[in-house]
Parts: C-alpha cells; structure tokens; sequence
C-alpha cells in the first residue's frame, strides 16, 4: 500500500477526464477555434488566418436588442422564482414539520419530468382558447388571440421551468438558518420587515445567491421556450445560435456569439466569487 | 412554531399549482376525445392508441430507452470511479471539482453546437447513437459524481479499518462494507443519469441522424412543423409519467438506507449534512 494518495485519485478520475477532456473540452476549444474562423473555413485543422470579423458581426447594434431581451428575460425570470420560491422554501423548511421530504420530492417531480412537455403544457393554456385566456376573458382581462407570441408568455415559461433550480438551495439555506435570530431581533424591537432584510435575508443569502446563479444560466442560454411560446420578436441569444448552426448556416459567427455566452456565464461565476458555495 | 403560518402556507399552495396545474391539464386533455387543447369535451384513449400504431414513435423510443440506459451505465461506472477518487484530499483536487462542475454550468446550447462541430468536421463521428451517447455520459457525469460523492463522504472510515484489522483485504473490504452502504447513492446516481439522458432535447437535437432520433427530439420536430397536437400530448404526458416514476422510484432508494442524510444534499450537491 505504499502508492501514493494522489495517484490512485489520478487512477479512479482517469476516465472521468478521459470522457470530459475528449467531449467537453476539446469540443468546447474548437468552438473558439471556429469562432476565429471565416464563414468558409469553418473547418478543423484548417490553416486560418485568424480574424476577428464573426464578433465584429455578433457586436452589431444590429444584435444588441437581442442580447439585451437575453439579460431581460434571465433577470425578470430569476426575480421571479426568487419571489416564488422563496416563501415555498421558507415553509418547507421551517413548518413542513415530518412533510419535508414529501415536499421536496413534489417541487422537484415537475422539474424532473419532460422539459418539452412543460412548454407543450402553457402552450395550451396561453392559446386563444386556452384556459388562462378563457379564465382572465371571464373577468374582463383576456386578450385577443391569447398570449401566445408575447414577452410574458416566455418569462412565465422560463420561470415555470427553472423555478425548482431556485427552490432547492434556498430550501437548504433556510433549513440552516438558525431560527432564533428572529426572536433575538423582534425582542430587540424590530418590526416584521426590518427583521426580515436586516435579518433573515443576509442570514440565507449564500441560497440566494447560487439559486440566482442556478436560474439565470439557462434562462439565459435557453431557446426553446422562447421559440415555442414566443416569436420573431422574443427571439433570443440562444435561438440565434441555434439559428447560426442549423438554417443559417454561419457556423463562425454563431460559435463566436457561444463564446460570448460563456463569457457571461463566467463573468456571473466570477462574480459570484467564493459566496454560496457551500450551498451550491 | 407557535403561530400558524396560515399566509405563508397559502403562498405555498398556490406556487404547488403554478407548478402542477399545466402538467395536470396536460395530463387531463391527453383523454380528450376531441383535438382540442383546451376544452374538454369526453374522456377517451384515442390519441394513446394512435401513439402505439405510429412506427416512428415506437423507434424513438426504443433508441431513446437503449440510450438512456447505455448512458447511465456508463456514467454511472465512470462517476463512481471518480467520487471515490475525490474522497480525500489530494494535490489536483480543485482543478479536478473545476473540471466536473463544467457541465453544470455549460449552457446546452453552446455544448451542443460544439458537439456538432467536434463529431463532424474533427472526430469524424456520425451523427446518431455514438454521439449522443458521447453528449449524455458527458453531461450526466457530474451528477453520478454529486450524488455519490455526498454519500463517500458519509462512509465512517472506521467501519472500513475494522474490517481490514479483521483481516478482510482492501478488495473484500470494499465489496462487503464500503459498496453496500454507497450502493442506495449509485443506484439514485443512475436514475437521475437516466432521467437526464431521457429527457434530454436541446442537446441532443444537434446530434440525432437521419433514422436514430430520440422521442423528445422527435417530438419537438413534430412540434416545430404542425403544433402541438393531441398525439404529442399523449406522448408528452406519458413521457412525464416515465419519469416521475423513476424520480420516485429513485428517492426511495435513496431514503430507504440513508435515512440521516439531509435531503435536499442528494439532489443540490455538496451539501454538508446540518
């Protein structure tokens, strides 16, 4: 037994970086390579005059909309699975009693089931026929043609299918907090909402700050909801990808926009820095 | 608790259905006996025998339940190889935990573009089985090792040195001690691999060949070209059942032997037991 620690580490994790190494990182470096590439040599191995040309296009005003409804839709989504999660967490963790697991178990059987089938389901009820617009239409508030095609139609979408992403984390910061921290602040002479920022919200911020993170990433690398709830019009950072590498065909500039949002995705980790990691 | 958190428990109920109300009407008009969505007009299982006569349907689900049980082996094998090696502490350790939460944080659609690119013009792998099972084992991997690595690190190592002062070898002791008590985390680890795999659309929508389609991939091409119809909904609603099942089945599993472990650190990872 006189091998050393870190070399039966390297053994056991041999195929792990192995799989990750070949279909992970190397696809994930010739994105980049590609992305230096001209629209006709999108091709490996190819000697390229490297060019800056595909971000010239992604950075064209012409896409800033674009990525501007990105950031708008991953920020209004996180805000509000930040609003719906956070009172389910909060009960979960503090008055589900025995419950708990039970609980848990049913935030996460949605999140669990088919993701298509999730958006085929708001489909439905976004419709012109739909129920949502048949129940809001009973009180005055439907719309015609449903809301089908429409920013909220993709931030309900969104939110519906990321909201466990939030709930999990801040049910484990919630859990954790220690409850009589509360009583210590009413007994001090703090109102409900005082305790509650001044209090609460610091003690479980590590949850929020990695359900955030757990929300906004594919909300905003996401382009299936927006491209099966909404339209032209809320097309997204991510369906422009898809569009690059599927119709349109211009593998560069699609790989240099894929760049640009790792790039933000790491800007968010960074960010994010070493808080909340315990908890993520 | 002494004051009853009637307010907060109504919030909570009604996020319970936000969550389940779509997929309950989705699940309640797959029986519908008209084509439409969204009003009920009599109960019939038309739209499942339809599904169970269409040869497309019956082929994407058998590469898609081939695959996703290829999938799991896989990375179930190669992720329990790599939770026991992050055990301790060694020199390479954070690179390592770096390297295994990238596919965590990876958006899919940037995987499988860079997917597509490597299997077509640098690896020179079709498209089809081979290279969506290359994209499911890569992303499913970082969940084997989460789930059980959270339960590796609950294994009481004295357990496993009386075992070896008894005279068990390493190999004997692990099989008889350190395996049946990670064996509820391995199988959790596979399910979710599985489920992941099953599930999987955005990815796997730049990797499927011509005649080797998944049943989501299938299903959001069906989409794509003539709307949700009642077959697709009968589809998706059994495709939701599949995998409520095995989320079920999988957390029993879980809480059957590790009872103390905290539950939420099984499925958010990492987490240290309070």
């Amino acid at each position: 037994m006189a091998r050393p620690r870190w070399l039966v580490a390297t053994g056991l994790l041999a195929p792990t970086g192995a799989w990750l190494g070949l279909f992970l990182v190397a696809p994930l470096a010739l994105v980049v390579q590609f992305s230096f590439a001209t629209r006709d040599t999108g091709v490996a191995r190819a000697v390229l005059p490297w060019t800056l040309r595909a971000y010239a296009t992604a950075l064209d005003p012409a896409f800033l909309p674009i990525f501007g409804r990105t950031l708008a839709y991953a920020g209004v989504t996180t805000a509000l699975c930040l609003l719906l999660g956070f009172p389910l967490a909060w009960f979960i963790a503090r008055h589900a009693g025995r419950h708990r697991t039970a609980l848990l178990v049913a935030v996460l059987v949605p999140f669990w089931s088919s993701y298509l089938a999730r958006i085929y389901a708001w489909k439905a009820l976004l419709d012109g026929e739909g129920l949502v617009n048949r129940l809001l239409g009973a009180v005055g508030l439907g719309r015609d043609g449903g809301f089908l095609l429409t920013h909220g139609a993709v931030v309900v979408g969104l939110t519906y299918g990321f909201l466990p992403f939030m709930v999990l984390p801040l049910y484990v910061a919630c859990a954790r907090f220690d409850h009589r921290l509360v009583e210590a602040s009413y007994d001090l002479g703090h109102a409900r909402a005082s305790t509650f920022f001044r209090v609460v919200l610091p003690g479980v911020f590590p949850g929020v700050l990695a359900g955030s993170l757990l929300v906004f990433v594919p909300s905003a690398g996401d382009f299936v909801t927006p491209k099966l709830l909404g339209g032209v019009e809320q097309s997204t950072f991510g369906s422009v990808i898809d569009d690059q590498f599927r119709g349109g065909n211009n593998w560069p500039l699609g790989s240099a926009m894929a760049v640009l949002l790792l790039v933000l995705v790491v800007v968010v980790l960074v960010a994010r820095g070493r808080r909340g990691e315990d908890v993520l | 608790m002494n004051r009853r958190p009637w307010a907060l428990g109504a919030v909570a109920a009604l996020v319970f259905l936000f969550l389940y109300a779509p997929i309950g009407w989705l699940a309640l008009v797959s029986f519908n006996d008209s084509r439409s969505l969204s009003r009920l007009t009599g109960l019939s299982v038309r739209w499942y025998a339809a599904l169970f006569r269409d040869a497309r349907v019956l082929d994407a689900l058998g590469l898609s339940l081939r695959l996703a049980a290829t999938s799991a082996v896989v990375a179930t094998a190669v992720g329990t190889l790599a939770a026991f090696g992050l055990r301790r502490a060694f020199p390479g350790r954070g690179v390592w935990t770096v390297l295994l939460s990238l596919p965590l944080v990876v958006p899919e659609v940037v995987l499988g573009v860079a997917l597509l690119g490597f299997c077509v013009k640098l690896a020179g792998i079709p498209l089809g089985f081979g290279a969506l099972l290359a994209a499911h084992v890569a992303f499913s991997l970082s969940f084997v090792v989460v789930v059980v690595r959270s339960r590796v690190a609950g294994v009481d190592h004295r357990l496993e040195e009386a075992a070896a002062d008894l005279g068990a070898s390493p190999l004997v002791a692990f099989r008889t001690v350190t395996l049946p008590l990670v064996a509820p985390a391995v199988a959790a680890g596979a399910a979710f691999a599985f489920l992941l795999s099953f599930d999987d659309v955005v990815t796997s929508s730049y990797l499927t060949g011509v005649g080797s389609t998944t049943l989501p991939v299938f299903v959001y091409a069906q989409a794509g070209r003539r709307g949700v119809s009642p077959e697709i909904v009968a589809l998706s609603t059994v495709m939701v059942a599949v995998s409520a099942a095995l989320l079920i089945a999988g957390v029993l599993v879980v809480a059957w032997r590790a009872r103390r472990a905290s539950p939420a650190s099984t499925f958010v990872g990492g987490g240290r037991d309070q």
